[in-house]
C-alpha cells in the first residue's frame, strides 16, 4: 500500500492525498468514502451494476465485515475459492475489513470480556477471538484489515473505558504477531470520551508497525459536539503521512468535522438508511447559493439535503431526482416511477435509489477534495452548514 | 431522459413471418410496435411495471423482448389513467422494447375473495375500501388502451381445467361473447393487438368450437388459455395440438401461464410460440436455479462449500463471476441472493427462447430436443407426456428414452 498526503494544499488539519492498493490500478483521492456492503456487495446493487453505473475509481473502496460471513460459508471455502477478490469477482476493487458494521455486527461493550469482542449480529451474538479474527481475515485477503477492538460507547464509567484501550492494544499486538502473511493492517485507535484515554491510545498505536489507523468508539450514539476534540487527540497524535480511517461518522456534517480533523476514510450507513427509508440525495454539490432556494420543502417531507420518494406529491413527477445528475437513475428514471416502485414495495426501487444515493455522496466528496485543494475547505464547510440551516429554517417556516 | 420507439409503427401493429419450420414447429420474426422480436419466446412477468430488483438494462442485456405487466395490479397502483397521463407504460418504465398486458379477470378470480362472474362481467369486493366492483370486457380494453402495450388480452371467463360440468361450456361461450365487446371497446387497433383466448376446458369439441369462433374475428394473435392450472400433462399438451393444428400459421399462438421449460421446448414443437410465467422469477427467490439438468437448490446445505458456478455452460454475469457457495450464502438472508438468481433464471429462459428460435432455424431442432431432454433425463426416464408429445409433433427421441417402445 502506498499512500502521500499532498503537501502545500492542506487547510489546516484536513488534507488531501492519495491511496494506492495492490487490488485497484488506479489511485484513489482521499477523503474518501468506503461503501457499505452486505458480505462484499452493496446491500441492493448487484456487481455489474456497481461497475457499470458508478464512477470508477471513487466507487472501488468497499468496507466488509468479516464477521458476516461467518453464518453460511466457511472460511476454508473462501480460501479455496481463492478470497474475496475472487469469490465477488471484484478484482479491481479495495476491500477494507473492519470487525465492526454499523447494520449487521454491533460491539456489544457489555458482553465483550478479556478473551474477545462481542458483536451483535443477524445470526446472534457472537464473541470473537483475536486467532479467529486472523484466521477469518487471511481467508479472505483483503486489501487490508482493521485490528479487533473492544469499543465503548460515550457513557462508559472511567475503568470499562480504560479497559477497552488496554485491551484493544493488546488485541492490536496479538493480531500483528499472528499475522503470519504481510498483509496490511490497520491499528485500531479507541478511547470513549476521555481526551487522555484517546491521546493515550493514539500514542501507543503510533509506535506500532501498522500501515494505517483506524479510529473506532464513534457513531455509537455520542454528541458532535464532544467529537471533535476527541478526533483532533488522537489526529494529533499520529504521523502526518499514515492514512486515518473512521467508521460511524455518516451525516455530511459529520464528514466535515472528520476531515477538517485530518481523516482521510470513512465508512457510514447513511446511504443505507436513507435508501431504506425512500429518501433521496438531492442538496447541489456546487458551491452556488441560493440555487435551490424554491425548493418544495413543505409537502415533500424534505428538507433541502434529500427528499422523500414516497411523498404524494412525486406521483406524476416526471423529472429526474436531480436535474443535472448523471447517475443511472436519474438518467434512466424519473420520480414518478420510483415513487410508484417504493409504493409497491419492489426491490427495484432500493436498487434505483442505492445508485443515486451513492453516486451523489460520492460526489460530495470529490466536492471536499476539491475545496481541499483550492485552499478553501473551512469556507466550504461553512457554507454547507449554513446553507443547510437557511433552509431547515426556510422549511419550518413555510410549513 | 431519453426515451423513443426502438422502430416505427408499422401499417400493421402486428407482423408475423416465418422463418423456419420443423414440421409443426415454426421459428418466426415477430414485428411489433416497440421491437422486433424473435419466436419462440418467453415473456418474464413484471407484475407492477418492474421485474424483481432488474433494471431496464440488465433485462436487455438478458435478452428479453417483451415483458408482461399484469393490468389488475396497474389499475391498482399507480392506476391506469396516471399512466396514461404519463405517456403509457413504455415511458413510466423507460422499457424501450415490448409490453404485453393481461386483462386483469385471471388476478382477480385467484386473487380475491368473493369475486364472481356474471354475463357483465367479473364482480368483486374492491381490495382498497371493500365496495363491489365490476370489471366488464369494456372496462378492461379501456385500462390496456391507457396502459399502452403492444399487446393487450381480451376479458375471457376464464376457468380450472380442474373443474368439469356445464361450467366449461358457458365460460367458453361466453368468452366468445365478451371478444366482441372487447374488438367494439378498443379504440387504438393501430397502436394494440387484441389477442382472443381460446377457452373449452379440456373438451376438445369446446376447444374446437371456441378456436373457430376467435379466428373469424381475424384477431392478430391467439392465445390457448385456461392450462397450467393443475391438469395432468398429457391433457395439457393434447389441447396446446389440437389448438395450434386449428389455429392460423401466420398469427403468433401463445400459450398463457407456460412456464417450465420442459412444456415450453413441448409446446414449441407443437407450434406455440410465446409463453408467460412467474416461475422463472418466482423459483429465484426460493433459492432455486434453473439449470440444464433441471433445477439446482441454493438453499442446500450441499451448495454452502460448492465452489462451481450455478451452469458451468451458462454465460451470463452471474455464472461467469459466482460460485454456488457465495450465492448460498446470501440466498434466502440477503435480498441480493434473489436478484442474482432471478438474473440468472431470466437468461436461462430467454437462452432457451434463442436457442429455440436458431435451432429451428438452423435445421437442428430434433437435434436440440434430443440434447435438451438428455440432459434433463440422463437415465433416459423421459415422461409419457412428453414422449406422446413429440409423436405428435413428429419429432424422434428414442435415443432419449430407454423405456421407450420402438
Amino acid at each position: 500500500m502506498k499512500f502521500a498526503v499532498k503537501k502545500g494544499w492542506s487547510n489546516g488539519r484536513a488534507r488531501s492525498g492519495v491511496l494506492q492498493l495492490g487490488s485497484c490500478p488506479f489511485p484513489i483521492q482521499t477523503p474518501a468514502l468506503l461503501l457499505t456492503t452486505r458480505k462484499g456487495l452493496p446491500p441492493f446493487t448487484s456487481p455489474d451494476l456497481l461497475t457499470s453505473s458508478l464512477p470508477s475509481p471513487d466507487s472501488h473502496l468497499l468496507q466488509f465485515s468479516p464477521l458476516h460471513f461467518l453464518e453460511g460459508i466457511s472460511p476454508k471455502t473462501i480460501s479455496n475459492i481463492g478470497g474475496l477478490h475472487q469469490m465477488l469477482s471484484l478484482h479491481q476493487h479495495i476491500f477494507a475489513a473492519v470487525p465492526r458494521d454499523s447494520i449487521i455486527a454491533l460491539p456489544e461493550h457489555d458482553s465483550t470480556n478479556k478473551y474477545g469482542a462481542s458483536f451483535q449480529t443477524p445470526g446472534g451474538r457472537l464473541l470473537i477471538k483475536p486467532a479467529e479474527y486472523v484466521e477469518l481475515v487471511s481467508s479472505m485477503k483483503p486489501d487490508f484489515w482493521v485490528t479487533l477492538a473492544d469499543e465503548v460507547p460515550a457513557w462508559v464509567s472511567n475503568k470499562r473505558n480504560r479497559t477497552s484501550v488496554d485491551r484493544t492494544l493488546r488485541w492490536l499486538d496479538d493480531c500483528l504477531s499472528l499475522n503470519k502473511e504481510s498483509t496490511t493492517i490497520f491499528g485500531s485507535i479507541v478511547g470513549g470520551s476521555s481526551i487522555e484515554e484517546r491521546h493515550r491510545c493514539a500514542q501507543e498505536v503510533a509506535q506500532r508497525n501498522v500501515s494505517g489507523y483506524w479510529i473506532g468508539g464513534f457513531g455509537l450514539g455520542e454528541s458532535m459536539d464532544e467529537r471533535a476534540a476527541l478526533l483532533t487527540a488522537v489526529t494529533d497524535n499520529l504521523p502526518e503521512d499514515m492514512p486515518r480511517h473512521v467508521s460511524g461518522l455518516g451525516l455530511p456534517e459529520e464528514v466535515l468535522q472528520g476531515v477538517a480533523a485530518g481523516i482521510d476514510l470513512f465508512d457510514s450507513t447513511y446511504v443505507y438508511h436513507l435508501t431504506l427509508g425512500g429518501f433521496a440525495l438531492t442538496f447541489p454539490l456546487e458551491r452556488n447559493k441560493g440555487e435551490n432556494a424554491d425548493y418544495q420543502l413543505s409537502d415533500s417531507g424534505g428538507d433541502g439535503m434529500k427528499i422523500n420518494l414516497k411523498a404524494t406529491v412525486y406521483r406524476k413527477d416526471t423529472s429526474p431526482i436531480v436535474e443535472s445528475c448523471i447517475c443511472f437513475t436519474c438518467q434512466n428514471h424519473t420520480k414518478a416511477y420510483l415513487n410508484h416502485l417504493f409504493n409497491v414495495h419492489e426491490m427495484l426501487a432500493q436498487t434505483l435509489l442505492e445508485i443515486h444515493n451513492t453516486h451523489h455522496y460520492l460526489g460530495f466528496f470529490c466536492s471536499i477534495r476539491k475545496a481541499i485543494e483550492e485552499g478553501k475547505f473551512e469556507q466550504f464547510r461553512r457554507n454547507f452548514v449554513e446553507s443547510r440551516r437557511d433552509r431547515l429554517f426556510a422549511a419550518a417556516s413555510s410549513a | 431522459m431519453a426515451w423513443f420507439s426502438a422502430c416505427s409503427i408499422p401499417a400493421v401493429p402486428l407482423f408475423l413471418q416465418v422463418l423456419g419450420r420443423f414440421n409443426r414447429a415454426r421459428a418466426a420474426q415477430l414485428t411489433l410496435p416497440h421491437y422486433l422480436c424473435q419466436t419462440p419466446l418467453f415473456m418474464p412477468v413484471g407484475t407492477q411495471g418492474t421485474i424483481k430488483g432488474l433494471t431496464k438494462n440488465q433485462l436487455e442485456e438478458i435478452g428479453c423482448q417483451i415483458i408482461l405487466g399484469n393490468t389488475y395490479h396497474l389499475a391498482l397502483r399507480p392506476t391506469s389513467e396516471l399512466i396514461d397521463e404519463l405517456g403509457g407504460l413504455h415511458k413510466f418504465m423507460n422499457w424501450p422494447r415490448a409490453l404485453l398486458t393481461d386483462s386483469g379477470g385471471f388476478q382477480m378470480v385467484s386473487l380475491l375473495h368473493l369475486a364472481d362472474i356474471t354475463e357483465k362481467g367479473v364482480t368483486f369486493q374492491s381490495p382498497v375500501d371493500g365496495k363491489p366492483m365490476l370489471l366488464t370486457p369494456e372496462e378492461s380494453i379501456q385500462i390496456q388502451n391507457r396502459i399502452g402495450a403492444d399487446i393487450i388480452m381480451a376479458l375471457d371467463d376464464v376457468v380450472r381445467t380442474t373443474i368439469t360440468g356445464p361450467r366449461i361450456e358457458e365460460a367458453m361461450y361466453r368468452t366468445l361473447r365478451w371478444i366482441d365487446r372487447c374488438i367494439a371497446a378498443h379504440k387504438r387497433p393501430n397502436e394494440q393487438n387484441l389477442f382472443g383466448i381460446v377457452q373449452g376446458g379440456l373438451d376438445p369439441v369446446l376447444r374446437d368450437i371456441c378456436v373457430r369462433g376467435l379466428v373469424e374475428r381475424n384477431l392478430p394473435g391467439y392465445a390457448i388459455g385456461g392450462l397450467a392450472g393443475g391438469e395432468d400433462k398429457d391433457s395439457f399438451w393434447r389441447v396446446v395440438a389440437q389448438c395450434t393444428a386449428a389455429l392460423p400459421e401466420d398469427k403468433p399462438r401463445y400459450v398463457m401461464g407456460v412456464g417450465y421449460p420442459l412444456d415450453i421446448v413441448v409446446c414449441s414443437a407443437l407450434g406455440a410460440d410465446m409463453y408467460d410465467c412467474v416461475y422463472p422469477t418466482r423459483t429465484a427467490r426460493f433459492g432455486t436455479a434453473l439449470v440444464p439438468e433441471g433445477v439446482l437448490k441454493l438453499k442446500h446445505q450441499a451448495m454452502a462449500n460448492d465452489i462451481r458456478p450455478i451452469d458451468p455452460m451458462c454465460e451470463c454475469m452471474v455464472c461467469k463471476n459466482y460460485t454456488r457457495a457465495y450465492i448460498h450464502c446470501l440466498v434466502t438472508k440477503d435480498a441480493m441472493g434473489s436478484q442474482l438468481l432471478s438474473y440468472h433464471n431470466l437468461y436461462y429462459m430467454m437462452k432457451l427462447s434463442r436457442d429455440l428460435h436458431s435451432s429451428i432455424v438452423e435445421g437442428r431442432f430434433p437435434e436440440f430436443v434430443c440434447k435438451f431432454l438428455q440432459t434433463m433425463f440422463p437415465k433416459g426416464d423421459v415422461p409419457e407426456w412428453v414422449c406422446n408429445a413429440m409423436e405428435v409433433a413428429g419429432i424422434d427421441i428414442s435415443s432419449c428414452c430407454h423405456e421407450m417402445k420402438v
